[in-house]
């Protein structure tokens, strides 16, 4: 039997294929929720913080911050998983457990990297803002953190990466992810090399895209400024 | 307006048209603002008129940085009152940020936002605080890029330009929220030599349009010259202060006589 037949049995004869379009899209769907959510824990997370440090009555603002970051960091993913499909979330649809388990966890990594951002960005655009009558919090909306994000990026995407891999546990759950489709497809067809090949191929195609896909927008918010920067230096 | 002819203004006319109106616009008493254990200012009192042009100067040290940051508050004084048009700024019930709007700032480092072009680092205080439409804002300020000579880099970005013409920007940009007095932090000290005369320039054009302004600076020159007031500064007090010509001409005190000594 050739490498082409085998694959037609594997995938496509016995219909497996479909294993692998419902994994495909509940990975895709797991990993972009759960960004949403990161995304936006982790920017109200950071900017929690950074407004309370100022502030001695909102001392219990950042040790609620630092417990959630310190608590989410410190567990694996996967017991994350089980606590929330078989505690908190009894007999609650899998794909919409992890959506929010990979969220709130990847919220307390993105927290660290906006909070990074912000810390980059010079003390004096603040000073700046609120001397022009800018509140705090308009300040930050409008002058800081689009210079944060601009700045962290690249980390983003690593998180966006992390995030999309790690969404492989999902399985544990009984999500059925690209991963677990692949095992499915091995475990029915005792063929382990071409179902493994595939998904590793497909996350390793997704991961290249999202690579791709951050640069063309890095690109764009750089806008022109850098542009003429790194024109002069060449 | 031409930044060149403006050299040829002479300082006399300068110093009328800056003529203090007797209207008090800020009155300090009793400043004192501590870091920690150092004690910056040790109870400073000013009283500063509508029209005023006031160079603070002194040894690095002395708190006049501070003095100008407590001014609007950017550092909260630990005593004393700042009551500016009539509110004290000091109690916690006033609103700064309404008061902020009056007052311009200046820094040394500019502070321009790097991710806006000229214009929008003008326009986006004004309009985010409905001080005016976008529409107005924008007429503002090419008008007053025009008047400081850079009325052809309203698109442009700060890192495309030169440290003066981004203190330029920095200059019109905190005028375009129509402020009632202008504070400037050592303006021209991060500047290339060359560039220090057109922010100068500037300056002096403002100081004659009657703008109130408090400026901590080093170009003595431009103290001498501008304003009506100078306040020597020295570790945390007031030293001596009056007209440049007092100051400069007969500095009363050692510690005066021995800084003007290093500076001219």
């Amino acid at each position: 039997m050739s490498w082409l037949e085998q694959l037609h049995k594997t995938f496509i004869a016995s219909g497996h294929y479909e294993w692998i379009i419902e994994g495909f899209l509940n990975t895709i769907k797991i990993t972009l929720g759960a960004l949403a959510i990161g995304v936006v824990i982790g920017s109200a997370v950071a900017v929690a913080k950074f407004f309370s440090e100022g502030a001695p009555s909102m001392r219990w603002v950042s040790v609620l911050c630092d417990f959630y970051v310190t608590v989410i960091r410190g567990i694996p993913v996967v017991v994350l998983l089980f606590i929330f499909f078989f505690v908190v979330m009894i007999g609650a649809d899998g794909v919409t457990v992890a959506i929010l388990t990979f969220g709130i966890n990847s919220g307390a990594y993105m927290a660290e990297v906006v909070r990074s951002g912000i810390n980059a960005v010079d003390k004096g655009q603040m000073e700046a803002g609120r001397s022009l009558g800018l509140s705090k919090l308009q300040t930050m909306r409008k002058i800081i953190f689009p210079q944060a994000i601009r700045n962290i990026l690249p980390a983003i995407g690593n998180e966006m990466i992390a995030l999309l891999k790690e969404t492989s546990v999902a399985g544990y759950v009984g999500v059925v992810d690209l991963t677990r489709a692949g095992n499915i497809i091995r475990n029915n067809t005792f063929d382990a090399i071409n179902p493994l090949l595939l998904v590793a191929l497909v996350y390793l195609v997704l991961v290249v895209g999202l690579t791709r896909l951050l640069k063309v927008f890095e690109r764009k918010l750089a806008k022109n400024e850098d542009r003429i920067r790194k024109r002069d230096l060449h | 307006m031409k930044i060149e002819s403006e050299n040829a203004i002479s300082t006399e006319n300068v110093r009328k048209s800056a003529a203090a109106t007797g209207d008090l616009l800020i009155s300090v008493k009793g400043l004192e603002k501590r870091f920690g254990e150092v004690e910056v200012l040790r109870g400073i009192d000013l009283d500063i008129n509508r029209g005023d042009v006031i160079c603070i100067i002194g040894p690095s040290g002395s708190g006049k940085s501070t003095f100008l940051r407590c001014l609007n508050l950017l550092e909260r004084p630990d005593g004393g009152s700042i009551v500016f048009e009539g509110d004290d700024l000091t109690d916690k019930k006033t609103d700064v940020n309404l008061h902020r709007q009056k007052m311009g700032m200046v820094f040394q480092q500019f502070n321009l936002f790097p991710h806006m072009s000229v214009l929008e680092n003008m326009t986006c205080a004004p309009v985010m605080l409905k001080k005016c439409t976008k529409e107005e804002a924008e007429q503002r300020a090419l008008s007053l890029l025009a008047r400081v000579g850079l009325a052809d880099r309203a698109g442009s970005y700060p890192t495309q330009l030169s440290g003066g013409q981004k203190q330029r920007v920095a200059i019109v940009r905190a005028l375009c929220m129509e402020p009632d007095v202008m504070l400037f932090d050592e303006p021209t000290s991060a500047l290339d030599p060359e560039m220090v005369g057109e922010v100068l320039d500037v300056m002096k054009e403002l100081a004659e349009s009657g703008m109130t302004m408090v400026v901590v600076t080093h170009e003595m020159g431009f103290a001498r010259e501008v304003s009506n007031r100078v306040i020597f500064l020295d570790d945390g007090v007031i030293g001596e202060e009056g007209s440049p010509a007092e100051l400069f001409g007969q500095p009363k005190s050692e510690r005066l006589q021995s800084f003007l000594s290093k500076v001219l």
